[in-house]
C-alpha cells in the first residue's frame, strides 16, 4: 500500500521538455489510470515513477519518503511491460521467481509465492513451459504474475493490452479488474491510450496532454463534468458533440457540448440537420447528421432505429446535460 | 520504445539518478580489462617500435641501442669530394621498390577481388538448384589457411611438375614452362592470383548479404517494365549495395597493404614481390638491423593510418551507433 | 535465347566451383602420391598411398605443432571472449562520454599492420621471458582477436530488446547479473560464431608465430608447414607438404561448412557499421 505524491515533476530529454510540471497524488490502494493521446507523456510519467527514468526536477514521494534517488528495485515497485518482456530462456516458474531469487529469498519461500501467484492467475499448469510455447494472453498473465511475486507496494502497467487482439483484450481487462479487487491494498498505476480501458478499470483517471495534467477525477466525474473541450472530446465514445456558432451563442458560450445519448430526434426539435449515415449496432443506432457544424453531429437512439441517409431531421438536446465552454476550451460554470 | 532506449542510454545530465550512476560505474569496470589489454599488446609495442626506429638497435643487442634521431629515415654524408650520399629508409631504393610492389599489389588485387566478388555474389543471389553446394564450394578458398594456400598454389605453379604449366602448355597458351614464382616477371602475377583466389569469397559474402536485403519487388518491377538486366544492375542494384562493397574494399585494402604471409611463403626472396612488411621483417630479424626495420615498420603504420583517417573523414562512419539508437 | 543464357549461367557456375575447389582437390590428390607419381602431372587420382600421411604424422613434431596451435588458439579466444562480453555490454547498452572514442580506438587497433608492433612485442616477449613459448603467441594474438570479438559482440548485443533489460532492472538485477543471467543465454550462438571466427584467425596467424618461436617443438601449424623441408637442400617434399596441408585443412573446412550460415552472419555483422 503506497501513497504516491508527485510535486512539480519535470522531465526533459536534452532541450525537449516532455513533462512540464506535474502535481498529483495517488491514494493508497487506488487504481489510477494515465490516459491521453500519443506524445502526451503518460509513459514517461510512469517510467519516472518506476525509476527507469529520472526526473529533471521536482520530487517523487512514496509514503512521504523521497524516492528520486532510489533505483527501481529499491522502490518497491513492479512493472508489466507492453511487450511482456519475459526472459525467453527461462521457464514460467523461473521468470516469476527471478526477482525474488535476486533478493535472496530461500527456495521454499520462492516456491510458495510463485505457486500462489500462478494459481491466482490460473497459469499454475504452465510453470514448466518456456515463453515461446505460450499464447499472447498467457504470456501477459505470466508478466503480471512476475510482478505479483515481487509483492510490490506499487504496481505499474505500461499499455499491457496493446499487443493483444480485441477479444483477448476484453478478457484480460476483466482479469486485471479482478486482480485489483483481490489485491486491494496495492496501489496500481496504469497507462493506456484506450479510454475504454481507462473508464472500466480506473478508480480515478488522470488525463494528460502535452506533459501537463488536464484533469483528474473518477471516470464518472470526467464523463459528466469534463473541465475542458479536450477532456470532453477524449473521454466517451463516440466523442461528445462540440458545437460552435449559433447554437453555442444561444447559450452564451463559445462551444456547446452535448453527448450523443443526450440528443433526441423529435419532429418539433429545435435544431435541424440532414442525415449522412446511420451505424446500426443492434443494441444502439448512431445517426450522423450534418447540422452545419465542422463535424457531423452524432445522435444515439436505443435499439434498431436507423434513419435513411439524406433524410431531414429535427432534434433537441436535453437541457440538463449541456456543457458550456469558452474560447480557450475551458468549462464555463 | 524510443523513449525507453533514449533513457537507459542517455547522456549524463544534472540530477543524474542512482540507476544511471550505477550503470556507468559498471560500464567503466567492464571496459577496463579490455582497455588495459589493448594498451599492453598494442599501444605499448607500437610506441616501442616507433622508439626503436629512432635508434640503431640490433637484434643481438636489444638493450644497447643509441639514439640516432631521424637517422634511420634519412641521413646524409658529404664526402671530401663534395658528393652527398643519402642513406636511410627514405633514400633506400629497396624500400621504394617494396612500396611500389605493395601498392601495385593492393590496387590490382583489390580491384580484381571486388569485380569477381560481385560477380560471384550475383550468381549466388540467383535461385537455382544446387545453390547451397556452390556457396559451400565458394567458402573453401576462404577457409584454407593462407600458408596452406601458398603451398598448394606453389605446388601447382611449380615450373617442373606444376599442373598449371601442364594445362597451359596443352592448351597452347604458353610455349614453354614458366617459373611462375621464381621469375621476377611473373612472380607478382602469381601472388596476385593466389590472393584473389583466397579472398574473393570474403568480398562475395559481404556483397551477397547486401544483395539479399534488396527487396524482391524491386527486381520484379524492373522485369515488368522490361528493363535490360545490365542496366538494372548498374542503375538499381549497384547503388543499393555500394555501402557493403565499400566496406569490403576498405577491409581488403588494409589487409593488402600489410600483407606478409603469402609473399613470404610463395615467393620468398623475390625482389619483384617484396612488400613493405616482408622487407621490414627482413631487416628486423634476418639482417639484425632492428632500428632500421623499425623505421620501415613505422612508415608502413603511418601510411595505413593516413589511409584510415582519410577514409573515416570521407566516409563519416557512425561508429558509436548514435544514429541507430 | 533463354536457353543460351541459361547455359552461359551454368557454365559460369561451373567455372566458379571448379576454380574454388580444384586447388584443394589437387592437394589431396598429390598427398596420396609418392615417388615418381608425384613427378607426373595427374589430373585424376592414380594412387591411394597413405605413405605421406604416416610420414607427416610420425614426424617428431608435426602432431606437436597441431597441439600447439589448438592450445594457443583456444586460450587466445577464451581470453578474448571473457574480456569482450563485458566490454561489449558497456559499449552497446550504456551511454557514456567517450564511448565513440573507445569504439574508434578498437577499430584503429584492428587496423594496425602487425609488423608495426613486431619490434615492440619482440622486446616485450623477451622481457617477460616467454620467448619460444605458447604464451608469446597467446599474448600477441590478442591484438587482433580482442578488437574483433568486441566489435562483433557489440553489434549483436545492440540488437537485444531494451524492455528485457528494463524488466531485469526492475527485478533488481545489477549489470553483472544482466550480462550473465539474461543476455549471455540469449547470445551464446553469437558467441560461438564469434569464437569460431576468432579461432580460425588465430589458427592461421603466421608472422608472430614465425618470429616468436625458435624450435620445432614450439611451432604452430602454419610455421611448421611453411618450414617443412626434405632430406636435402634442394629436395622439396611436396607429397609430405600436401599431406600436412590436407590434415590441417580438413577440420577447418569441415567446421566452416557446418557453421556456414552462422559464419556468414558473423562476418557481415562484424563489417556492417553505422
Amino acid at each position: 500500500m503506497a501513497h504516491i505524491k508527485l510535486e512539480n515533476i519535470r522531465k526533459s530529454f536534452g532541450a525537449f521538455e516532455v513533462i512540464k510540471g506535474v502535481d498529483m497524488e495517488i491514494r493508497p490502494g487506488e487504481f489510477m489510470v494515465f490516459v491521453g493521446p500519443s506524445g502526451c507523456g503518460k509513459s514517461t510519467l510512469l517510467r519516472l515513477i518506476s525509476g527507469l527514468e529520472d526526473a529533471t526536477g521536482g520530487d517523487l514521494l512514496f509514503d512521504g519518503e523521497r524516492v528520486n534517488d532510489l533505483v527501481p528495485s529499491k522502490r518497491g515497485i513492479a512493472m508489466v511491460f507492453q511487450s511482456y518482456a519475459l526472459y525467453p530462456h527461462m521457464t514460467v516458474f523461473e521468470n516469476m521467481a527471478f526477482g525474488l531469487k535476486l533478493s535472496g529469498a530461500d527456495a521454499g519461500q520462492l516456491k510458495a509465492r510463485v505457486t500462489e501467484a500462478a494459481r491466482m492467475l490460473q497459469i499454475d499448469h504452465l510453470l514448466e513451459r518456456l515463453p515461446r510455447q505460450l499464447s499472447g494472453g498467457q504470456r501477459q498473465r505470466v508478466a503480471i504474475g512476475r510482478a505479483i511475486t515481487r509483492n510490490p507496494r506499487v504496481f505499474l502497467f505500461d499499455e499491457p493490452l496493446s499487443n493483444l487482439d480485441a477479444a483477448l483484450r476484453v478478457s484480460t481487462r476483466i482479469e486485471i479488474a479482478r486482480l485489483h479487487k483481490k489485491m486491494n491494498d496495492t496501489t496500481m498505476v496504469y497507462v493506456t491510450h484506450d479510454q475504454v480501458e481507462a473508464m472500466t478499470l480506473a478508480d480515478r483517471i488522470c488525463v494528460l496532454r502535452d506533459g501537463k495534467v488536464e484533469q483528474i477525477g473518477t471516470p464518472l466525474e470526467l464523463y459528466e463534468q469534463p473541465n475542458s473541450t479536450f477532456v470532453a472530446g477524449f473521454i466517451g465514445s463516440p466523442k461528445m458533440n462540440l458545437l460552435n456558432g449559433e447554437k453555442a451563442g444561444a447559450y452564451s458560450c463559445h462551444t456547446l457540448g452535448i453527448r450523443s445519448e443526450h440528443l433526441e430526434i423529435d419532429e418539433s426539435g429545435r435544431w435541424e440537420g440532414r442525415v449522412i449515415h446511420s451505424e446500426n449496432l443492434g443494441s444502439d443506432t448512431y445517426v450522423y447528421a450534418d447540422a452545419g457544424a465542422e463535424e457531423p453531429v452524432v445522435i444515439r437512439q436505443q435499439g434498431n432505429r436507423p434513419v435513411a441517409p439524406d433524410t431531414a431531421i429535427r432534434f433537441s438536446p436535453m437541457e440538463a446535460h449541456l456543457h458550456r465552454f469558452d474560447e480557450s476550451g475551458l468549462r464555463l460554470r | 520504445m524510443a523513449i525507453a532506449a533514449e533513457s537507459l542510454m542517455a547522456a549524463p545530465e544534472r540530477g543524474i539518478s542512482e540507476l544511471r550512476r550505477q550503470r556507468q560505474r559498471a560500464a567503466m569496470r567492464f571496459l577496463l580489462p579490455m582497455i588495459v589489454a589493448l594498451l599492453v599488446v598494442a599501444a605499448w609495442p607500437l610506441m616501442r617500435t616507433i622508439y626503436f626506429s629512432f635508434t640503431n638497435t640490433t637484434l643481438s643487442n636489444l638493450d644497447g641501442g643509441e639514439w640516432v634521431g631521424l637517422g634511420n629515415y634519412l641521413n646524409w654524408r658529404t664526402l671530401s669530394s663534395g658528393r652527398v650520399i643519402y642513406r636511410g629508409v627514405l633514400a633506400d631504393p629497396q624500400w621504394w621498390n617494396a612500396v611500389w610492389n605493395t601498392v601495385c599489389f593492393t590496387v590490382i588485387s583489390v580491384s580484381l577481388e571486388t569485380v569477381f566478388g560481385v560477380v560471384v555474389a550475383l550468381v549466388l543471389n540467383a535461385e537455382f538448384r544446387g545453390r547451397a553446394l556452390v556457396r559451400a564450394a565458394v567458402l573453401i578458398p576462404w577457409a584454407i589457411p593462407t600458408i596452406v594456400s601458398a603451398k598448394m598454389w606453389g605446388w601447382m605453379l611449380n615450373d617442373q611438375f606444376g599442373i598449371i604449366n601442364d594445362m597451359a602448355l596443352s592448351l597452347g597458351l604458353i610455349s614453354q614452362k614458366i617459373a611462375w614464382t621464381a621469375n621476377p616477371d611473373t612472380a607478382m602475377a602469381a601472388v596476385i592470383m593466389v590472393d584473389v583466389w583466397k579472398t574473393t569469397p570474403f568480398v562475395a559474402l559481404l556483397t551477397l548479404a547486401a544483395l539479399q536485403t534488396v527487396p524482391r519487388e524491386v527486381y520484379e518491377a524492373t522485369r515488368i517494365d522490361g528493363i535490360n538486366p545490365i542496366k538494372v544492375f548498374f542503375r538499381v542494384t549497384l547503388p543499393l549495395i555500394r555501402p557493403a562493397i565499400l566496406v569490403a574494399v576498405i577491409f581488403r585494402t588494409l589487409d593488402a597493404l600489410r600483407m606478409f604471409d603469402l609473399v613470404y611463403v610463395l615467393t620468398p626472396n623475390s625482389a619483384a614481390t617484396r612488400t613493405m612488411s616482408t622487407l621490414a621483417r627482413e631487416n628486423l630479424i634476418d639482417f639484425d638491423k632492428f632500428g632500421y626495420g623499425s623505421a620501415q615498420s613505422t612508415l608502413l603504420f603511418l601510411i595505413i593510418a593516413i589511409f584510415v583517417v582519410a577514409y573515416l573523414k570521407l566516409g563519416r562512419l557512425d561508429l558509436s551507433g548514435e544514429a541507430r539508437r | 535465347m533463354k536457353l543460351l543464357s541459361n547455359i552461359a549461367f551454368y557454365l559460369l557456375v561451373g567455372v566458379i566451383v571448379l576454380i574454388s575447389v580444384f586447388p584443394f582437390y589437387y592437394a589431396v590428390l598429390t598427398s596420396f602420391e609418392t615417388g615418381t607419381a608425384i613427378f607426373q602431372v595427374n589430373y585424376l587420382p592414380v594412387s591411394f598411398d597413405f605413405a605421406n600421411y604416416w610420414s607427416v604424422l610420425g614426424a617428431r613434431n608435426f602432431p606437436r605443432s597441431i597441439l600447439n596451435s589448438v592450445f594457443i588458439a583456444t586460450l587466445t579466444v577464451a581470453f578474448a571472449l571473457v574480456l569482450a562480453v563485458t566490454a561489449a555490454y558497456a559499449l552497446s547498452r550504456v551511454r557514456f562520454k567517450g564511448r565513440g572514442a573507445v569504439l574508434l580506438g578498437i577499430l584503429a587497433v584492428s587496423m594496425f599492420p602487425q609488423i608495426a608492433v613486431l619490434s615492440g612485442l619482440f622486446e616485450l616477449v623477451r622481457f617477460l621471458g616467454i620467448f619460444n613459448t605458447p604464451w608469446a603467441m597467446i599474448m600477441s594474438y590478442t591484438i587482433f582477436t580482442l578488437p574483433f570479438t568486441v566489435w562483433v559482440l557489440t553489434t549483436f548485443m545492440r540488437e537485444l530488446p531494451v524492455e528485457l533489460e528494463e524488466a531485469a532492472i526492475v527485478d533488481g538485477a545489477s549489470p553483472w547479473v544482466i550480462i550473465t543471467q539474461v543476455f549471455l543465454p540469449l547470445l551464446w550462438p553469437a558467441i560461438v560464431t564469434t569464437g569460431l571466427l576468432a579461432f580460425i584467425g588465430a589458427w592461421n596467424e603466421f608472422l608472430f608465430a614465425l618470429t616468436f618461436t625458435a624450435s620445432e617443438t614450439t611451432r604452430t601449424v602454419p610455421v611448421a608447414i611453411a618450414l617443412l623441408s626434405g632430406a636435402s637442400e634442394f629436395e622439396i617434399p611436396w607429397g609430405t607438404i600436401m599431406a600436412a596441408s590436407v590434415i590441417v585443412t580438413v577440420p577447418i573446412v569441415a567446421l566452416v561448412l557446418i557453421f556456414q550460415r552462422k559464419i556468414v552472419s558473423g562476418l557481415t555483422a562484424g563489417s556492417v557499421k553505422g
